[in-house]
């Protein structure tokens, strides 16, 4: 053991380190994982650095073994993580469900690449933001965050690791393969101003202590492995002991829980960038990369005197309904630019209900989305709206 | 280096092994972290762990840089002649066009262009290990083309490359920008000549 905890100071590393150490500086001291390109990064500097601080790294035999391995280990107290990208993520997702069920804290990170399938592992793609909100069988509710930077990659894994111990839900750190693989500044804060979230633990004594009974906020304390509490962990649904009853009225509180601590948290949870958007006529809504290439148009727009603004979305899930019904009913239109065949402008065009037209710019993956062709479809839009 | 606005696009080219992405990250060290810019570093290779072709695209401004891909660069590096075939279109009229000769054959150049050619392959075998060659098109670049400063790129290089081979390195920068240097006194610049 022979390394710093967190490695403040001025960095120039790639996202995925970043992510690494943002996971690090948050108090992640397990990582299971197995290597796909593009989210190998997070993996290598994992295993270098996990050793040094007193943590563990597996490299799992697959990704549904990695992902099994991380709830077990937060169920054994420990803040823990995977990373993988397209084709692991599809292989997580039932146990991403048994997660979500038995309300464990871990956080996933899937450096997007192009699919489907093993597709082009080596490039872009922002292709499974539906498959992060519903992916798994079963209603649920879920976070996923969507960086923009390697600088993003440290702060929103921080991030990613505090929602995840406060809502006791997987969370998702929805990258892609160019802010995984570009190195750009990173600027890491001393410890002690890095915010850092930690569980809730129960303050009942055992014999009174219900471990799936919420507290006010919708989570409930979670006694992990050890601590001397009787728990039980199953995939079935259960009632606020966590044994299994097989009923709809089980079913029923089970979902509302699960949901409902999303659903009633959802402004606390929900982060946005506003850019220009007090006077625009036309605001472009983006998230992860495609988020860089719209602020290049929206500050060109701006130069020509033109009135678009950028909504840069910092999580997608959930889905800032309020904030974009708003929105809508205030502009003339939305342009959501994503690397996919358009996935999360249904879910902005349901929420606009109509109120303002949305346009989707998209391609299904393989390169970044130029400015200019958000800047052409802004300018187009002012014009028909005129 | 003063602040400067406005966006300085290199792409540097070769195949998986060179140290091509090295060359683009030690760059951007150079400009972030001892030169106080922004800088940004991308990579693009195949599937193949060696031998494939890859570049890496770095842009360097005073001010924060939204769209991290190169469309037209102000420098291209060529370290291998599928990079200077796919990537020649990309330099902007008036560029910067690099090559290393024992590896890159050329055709007709945009007369708008500067040209440079180096041997950097062969300086680094002569030095012993043909894998400097990219350190010594970094040493090169320090004196025709220093998107970031001359300083800032050596000490950067030296952070980077392992600490038992920092000498060597240290001599192949050195032997690259003499040689840029030597080029640039004796006005030797190419000037870039259509195919007849």
């Amino acid at each position: 053991m022979a390394g710093k905890e967190v490695l403040t100071g001025v960095h120039f590393m790639d996202g995925d380190e970043a992510c690494c150490e943002g996971a690090i500086a948050a108090g992640c001291r397990f990582f299971a994982g197995y290597p796909i390109t593009p989210a190998t990064e997070v993996a290598e500097r994992m295993s270098r650095r996990l050793p040094q601080i007193g943590g563990i790294f597996i490299q799992m035999e697959d990704e549904i073994a990695s992902m099994a391995a991380i709830l077990g280990a937060s169920w054994g107290g420990a803040k823990a993580m995977t990373s993988t990208s397209g084709p692991g993520f599809s292989l997580m997702m039932e146990n991403i469900g048994l997660g979500v069920c038995t309300e464990t804290p871990c956080v996933v990170a899937n450096v997007q690449r192009a699919g489907p399938s093993t597709g082009l592992p080596t490039l872009v793609g922002q292709g499974d933001m539906m498959q992060a909100r519903w992916g798994s069988h079963g209603p649920y509710e879920i976070i996923a965050l969507t960086p923009s930077s390697p600088q993003e990659m440290f702060d929103f894994t921080v991030k990613a690791f505090n929602l995840s111990e406060q809502y006791r839900v997987p969370v998702f750190v929805m990258a892609d393969e160019v802010v995984g693989h570009m190195s750009e500044r990173v600027v890491i804060p001393p410890a002690e101003r890095i915010k850092v979230v930690s569980r809730k633990q129960p303050k009942a004594s055992p014999d009174k202590y219900l471990p799936y009974k919420p507290d006010a906020d919708g989570v409930a304390p979670m006694a992990t492995w050890g601590m001397g509490y009787h728990v039980h962990v199953t995939g079935l649904t259960h009632d606020e002991r966590g044994y299994p009853v097989m009923d709809a009225s089980a079913q029923e509180q089970m979902i509302a829980r699960i949901t409902g601590k999303i659903k009633k948290n959802a402004a606390k949870i929900i982060s946005y960038d506003a850019m220009f958007m007090d006077d625009a006529q036309v605001v472009v809504v983006a998230y992860g990369i495609s988020a860089r290439s719209a602020k290049g148009a929206v500050a060109a727009a701006r130069a020509q005197g033109q009135k678009v603004g950028l909504m840069k979305l910092n999580t997608v899930w959930p889905f800032p309904e309020e904030v974009i019904a708003d929105l809508a009913g205030r502009v003339r239109g939305l342009i959501m630019p994503e690397i996919n065949q358009g996935q999360v402008v249904l879910e902005l065009e349901r929420v606009a209900g109509g109120r303002c037209p949305v346009k989707f710019i998209g391609h299904p993956g393989g390169t970044i989305i130029s400015p200019r062709v958000i800047l052409a479809a802004a300018q187009e839009m002012l014009k028909e709206a005129l | 280096m003063a602040a400067k606005k406005k966006e300085t696009r290199v792409i540097i080219t070769g195949f998986g092994g060179q140290g091509i992405v090295l060359t683009g990250n030690i760059l951007g060290q150079a400009a972030t972290l001892h030169d106080g810019l922004h800088a940004t570093m991308t990579q693009n290779y195949g599937p193949e762990a060696r031998g494939g072709s890859c570049s890496s695209q770095v842009i360097i401004s005073g001010a924060e840089i939204p769209y991290p891909y190169v469309e037209q660069a102000d420098l291209l590096v060529c370290m291998s002649q599928e990079g200077y075939t796919k990537n020649l279109s990309a330099l902007a009229p008036g560029g910067v066009l690099v090559w290393d000769t024992n590896l890159v054959k050329t055709g007709g150049h945009d007369p708008s262009w500067r040209t440079f050619d180096l041997p950097a392959t062969a300086i680094a075998e002569e030095m012993g290990n043909k894998m400097m060659a990219n350190i010594v098109m970094l040493g090169f670049l320090s004196a025709v083309f220093p998107a970031a400063s001359p300083e800032a790129m050596r000490e950067a290089m030296l952070a980077a490359v392992p600490p038992r081979t920092k000498d060597k390195n240290a001599l192949a920068f050195e032997r690259g920008r003499e040689r840029g240097q030597g080029l640039l006194e004796s006005g030797r610049a190419g000037q870039g000549r259509r195919r007849s």
